[in-house]
C-alpha cells in the first residue's frame, strides 16, 4: 500500500530584475508556515540563487515585505495558511521600487522621499540639556505616537495606487512619518515639515483612497496622518495653527 | 504655488457644494413651473443677485475643474507639466469666457 503523498504548496516566484519570468516550486505544505518560510525553504532546498531580503523573522525590522498574491504583506508575519487557501503562492517584489533580483527591490527611492518630506529628527536640545519633558496626554503628542511605530516595510507605499501614477508623490510612509514629527513638540524644523509636505506631490496628492492604512502591517493609519497634514497645510495658509 | 492650488481648490469646492444646490433648485423651480424662455429671461434680465451668483459660479468652476483635471492628467497622461499647466490656463480662460458669455446673456437678453 503507498503513502498518501504530502500535501504540497503551488509557489510561482518571481526571478530576475524588471525582465524576468515566473519559476514554479513545490514546498511541502506544513502546519504552521509563513510565506517568508516558503521563500527560505526554496533558497535553501530548490535554488539556492535565489535572492531576497530578511533579517529579524519576527515583524520588527520591516524588511521583508513582498507582494503576496497580488498584495503587499510583511512575509514573516504572514502566515501560508490565510493566504493560500487553495495552496497557491504568487510571490513578487514589491511594486514601484526598482527591481534589483528576484525578491529584493532598491529601497532607495522610498528612504530619499523620507529625507524629502524633512523626516530627520532636528533636535533643539544638546546632550548637555536636561532630558526634555514629554506629556503623555498632550494632544501633539498623542497624535505623534499614533504614527510613530512605522517599521518601514514600505508596504503602503507599495499598496498606494497613487505612488504609481505619480512619480513625484511622497507616499504614505514618508508623510506619515513627516506627520509624526509636525506634531513632536521636541523637533527644531515643524515649520520646515509643513513646507515640504506642502509642495509638489505632498500631502495635497494623497486620494484618500486609504489602501495604505488597509495594508499597514503595524495597523497605522497613514491615511488620518496625511489628512492631518492637509488640515494644518490649509490652516497654515490662512496663518492659524494646525497642531 | 501647489498649496496655493491645493487651497484654492478646496475653497472652491465649499462653494460650489452650496451653489450647486442652489443652481439645481434654481433649475427644478423653472422646469416645474413649466417657464416659458420670455418668462426665465424675464427674471435674469437686469437681475443683478442672478447675474452675481452665477458671474461667482462661472469663477469657482473655472478654477476648480482645471486644477482638477490638472491632477488626473500628471497622474494619467505622459504630458509635460509645462504643458499641462498651460492647456489647463487655456481651459480655465475657455469657462470663464463660455460662461461669461451665458451670463451676460440671459442678464442683457
Amino acid at each position: 500500500m503507498t503513502k498518501p503523498a504530502a500535501p504540497t504548496l503551488d509557489v510561482r516566484i518571481w526571478r530576475g530584475a524588471t525582465d524576468g519570468a515566473f519559476q514554479h516550486f513545490r514546498v511541502p505544505a506544513r502546519e504552521n508556515q509563513t510565506v517568508l518560510d516558503v521563500v527560505t525553504e526554496v533558497q535553501r532546498h530548490h535554488d539556492p540563487t535565489l535572492s531576497y531580503r530578511f533579517a529579524c523573522r519576527v515583524g520588527v525590522c520591516g524588511s521583508c515585505a513582498m507582494t503576496v498574491n497580488g498584495r503587499p504583506r510583511w512575509t514573516c508575519r504572514t502566515h501560508v495558511n490565510k493566504v493560500a487557501g487553495d495552496g497557491t503562492l504568487t510571490i513578487e517584489p514589491l511594486r514601484h521600487l526598482p527591481r534589483i533580483k528576484d525578491l529584493a527591490c532598491d529601497m532607495t527611492p522610498f528612504f530619499e522621499k523620507w529625507q524629502r518630506a524633512g523626516g530627520v529628527f532636528s533636535p533643539t536640545v544638546s546632550r548637555d540639556d536636561p532630558v526634555s519633558s514629554v506629556t503623555p496626554d498632550d494632544p501633539g503628542r498623542r497624535a505623534a505616537d499614533a504614527a510613530i511605530e512605522c517599521i518601514n516595510c514600505a508596504v503602503c507605499y507599495s499598496a498606494c495606487d497613487v505612488v504609481g501614477w505619480n512619480d513625484d508623490y511622497l507616499g504614505p510612509a514618508a508623510l506619515n512619518r513627516a506627520w509624526s514629527l509636525y506634531n513632536d513638540e521636541r523637533h527644531g524644523d515643524r515649520a520646515g515639515v509643513l513646507r515640504r509636505v506642502s509642495e509638489a506631490g505632498g500631502c495635497a496628492s494623497c486620494h484618500t483612497q486609504g489602501r495604505c492604512t488597509d495594508a499597514c502591517p503595524v495597523e497605522l493609519g497613514p491615511t488620518r496622518s496625511i489628512a492631518g497634514l492637509k488640515r494644518a497645510s490649509l490652516l497654515a495658509f490662512f496663518g492659524l495653527d494646525g497642531h | 504655488m501647489e498649496r496655493m492650488l491645493f487651497v484654492l481648490q478646496r475653497v472652491t469646492a465649499v462653494l460650489l457644494a452650496g451653489m450647486v444646490v442652489v443652481h439645481i433648485a434654481v433649475i427644478l423651480y423653472a422646469s416645474a413651473g413649466s417657464l416659458s424662455v420670455a418668462e426665465i429671461l424675464g427674471r435674469t434680465r437686469g437681475n443683478v443677485a442672478f447675474a452675481a451668483f452665477y458671474g461667482l459660479f462661472v469663477a469657482a468652476a473655472a478654477v476648480h475643474a482645471p486644477i482638477g483635471l490638472r491632477n488626473v492628467l500628471h497622474e494619467w497622461t505622459p504630458l509635460p507639466r509645462v504643458a499641462v499647466d498651460i492647456a489647463m490656463a487655456a481651459f480655465a480662460a475657455t469657462l470663464v469666457w463660455l460662461g461669461g458669455a451665458a451670463v451676460h446673456a440671459v442678464f442683457t437678453a
